[in-house]
């Protein structure tokens, strides 16, 4: 029986281990912290947004292994040893990722408190399927609320970013 | 809001679950895919003192083939579930997951959870009792092997005894040859007002056997036995069909909630009913 490299005993702070966009991270967390806020207040990674802790509306969205995964639904002690992507490991220094700027030149954005999710969910979705329809690309966005722009900005944003993708030839991940 | 403390154990057997079950009773919950549980918790809606986490279970995960029986284990992902490709021999459960939430909660969200889970509104539990499943349970005698139409008691309330665990599912590899699965929901992924899963047996234009169950419309997932006792050895089209809506629905008492009134889902279940087996029938037709 184990919790992450530490006893069962001590249940305060337990280091974390981590990879995040590609760099190894530790911190500390009590059990109950969620994932979200140990990469939002121990690692400083405040681009992955929190809005309703249960798991409606996507804001919280990071990529584990691969997966789009909801940071507000797990707590940061089980994502040990895990490979995670955020939002900030989308951009190379100044040049924003390729879904990103779809998103800017389609106006997918306003506020953009729900963008980080949705940049995580559309990397994950281009990675499965380089070239969804618009049917598959509302199914894979339902679990991603907006409450500004509508989707249909959002919608448009995914086919140009699908299309980016598709003429460098490589996948949402390696660019 | 965040959830209350809690002590942390992540067991590598199962007998050490067992064991910690034993130990703290009421105040020791197991901790599955999270989606469920993990927000109420943060809602304090759920405060376990001891959090039982069975991720560390790799024994728990994975779908094996048995020919007559397709067993998967309580902790494969839903989406794994989804994608597998021997669960193309039972196209229905796809169907059927594709429903349930969105593409992030069904990455963590397991399949044995959302079964022990056992929201009314839930598909999978419907599921299981349209394909005659049976749940395996483990617990300090050992294993015990329970039909889904015993498994689910209430709302959120399952015969898994405080001292058990689900460890998996058992699945008949044959079943009737026409099915559909449908459900009506505000937004796509969200839970269903109602929903049904049904299966037919259908030679020469008569049903030899059909299988109905409602989700969403009481407080355990339903089968509709008059209507479908009612659709045995008669053609499932026009006005046998309009019939068996009419005795699915006289059968049931929704409750009502924010959602929708009681006698909205209600004739929502004979609505799904109709449009559920005439679907079923034509994909029959498509072989
Ligand atoms: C936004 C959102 C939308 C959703 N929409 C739907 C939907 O449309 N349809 C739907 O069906 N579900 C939906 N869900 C729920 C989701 O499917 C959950 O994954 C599922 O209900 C619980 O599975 P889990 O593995 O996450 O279990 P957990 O959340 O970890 O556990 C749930 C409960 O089951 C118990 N439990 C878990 N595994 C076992 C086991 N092996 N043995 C005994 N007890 C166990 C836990 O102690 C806990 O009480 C939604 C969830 C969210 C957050
Ligand atoms: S904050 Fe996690 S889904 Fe809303
Ligand atoms: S841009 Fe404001 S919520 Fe989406």
């Amino acid at each position: 029986m184990s919790v992450q490299e530490t006893s069962t005993d001590a249940q305060d702070d337990l280091v974390v281990q981590v990879r995040v966009n590609g760099e190894s991270r530790r911190g500390f967390a009590e059990p109950r912290t969620l994932l979200s806020d140990f990469l939002r207040h121990e690692l400083g990674l405040t681009g992955t947004h929190v809005g309703c802790e249960h798991g409606v509306c996507g804001a919280c969205t990071v990529l584990i292994d691969g997966e789009p995964v909801r940071s507000c639904l797990m707590f940061a002690v089980q994502a040990g040893g895990k490979e995670i992507e955020t939002v900030e490991g989308l951009a190379k220094g100044a040049e924003m990722h390729p879904i990103q700027q779809a998103f800017q030149e389609n106006h997918a954005l306003q506020c953009a408190f729900c963008t980080p999710g949705f940049l995580m969910t559309v990397s994950a979705l281009l990675d499965t399927n380089p070239d969804p329809s618009e049917d598959e690309i509302r199914e894979y966005l339902s679990g991603n609320v907006c409450r500004c722009t509508g989707y249909v900005g959002i919608v448009a944003a995914v086919q140009s970013a699908a299309k980016k993708l598709r003429d460098q030839g490589g996948t949402a991940d390696e660019r | 809001m965040k959830p209350a403390p809690f002590k942390y154990v992540v067991p590598d057997t199962v007998d050490e679950v067992l064991a910690l079950q034993a130990e703290h009773e009421d105040e020791a919950k197991v901790l599955a895919g999270g989606q469920s549980l993990v927000a109420l918790m943060n809602f304090r809606m759920a405060q376990p003192s001891v959090l039982i986490d069975l991720n560390g279970l790799t024994s728990l995960s994975g779908i094996e083939n048995g020919g007559p029986v397709i067993e998967i284990k309580a902790l494969t992902r839903q989406l794994e579930v989804e994608r597998s490709a021997t669960m193309t021999a039972l196209p229905i459960v796809a169907e059927a997951l594709r429903h349930v939430a969105h593409v992030a909660i069904r990455a963590r969200g397991t399949f044995g959870g959302n079964i022990a889970h056992a929201d009314p509104a839930s598909e999978l539990p419907a599921l299981m009792l349209a394909l005659e499943a049976e749940m395996v349970a483990t617990g300090p005698d050992g294993e015990r092997v329970i039909p889904a139409a015993d498994f689910f008691k209430g709302y959120f309330t399952t015969s898994l005894e405080p001292t058990e665990i689900l460890t998996s599912v058992r699945i008949p590899t044959k079943q009737p040859g026409a099915w559909a699965f449908m459900e009506l929901a505000r937004r796509h992924g969200d839970f269903a007002l109602a929903g049904v899963a049904t299966l037919l047996d259908v030679e020469d234009g008569r049903c030899r056997s059909a299988r109905i169950a409602l989700f969403g419309v009481a407080d355990t997932p339903v089968r509709a036995t008059e209507a479908e006792a009612f659709l045995v050895g008669k053609d499932p089209v026009g006005e046998v069909l309009e019939e068996a809506a009419r005795i699915t629905a006289e059968a049931l008492n929704p409750s009502s909630d924010i959602h929708a009134p009681g006698a909205y889902r209600k004739k929502l279940s004979s609505v799904l009913v109709k449009r559920a087996v005439t679907a079923a029938l034509n994909r029959g037709d498509m072989g």
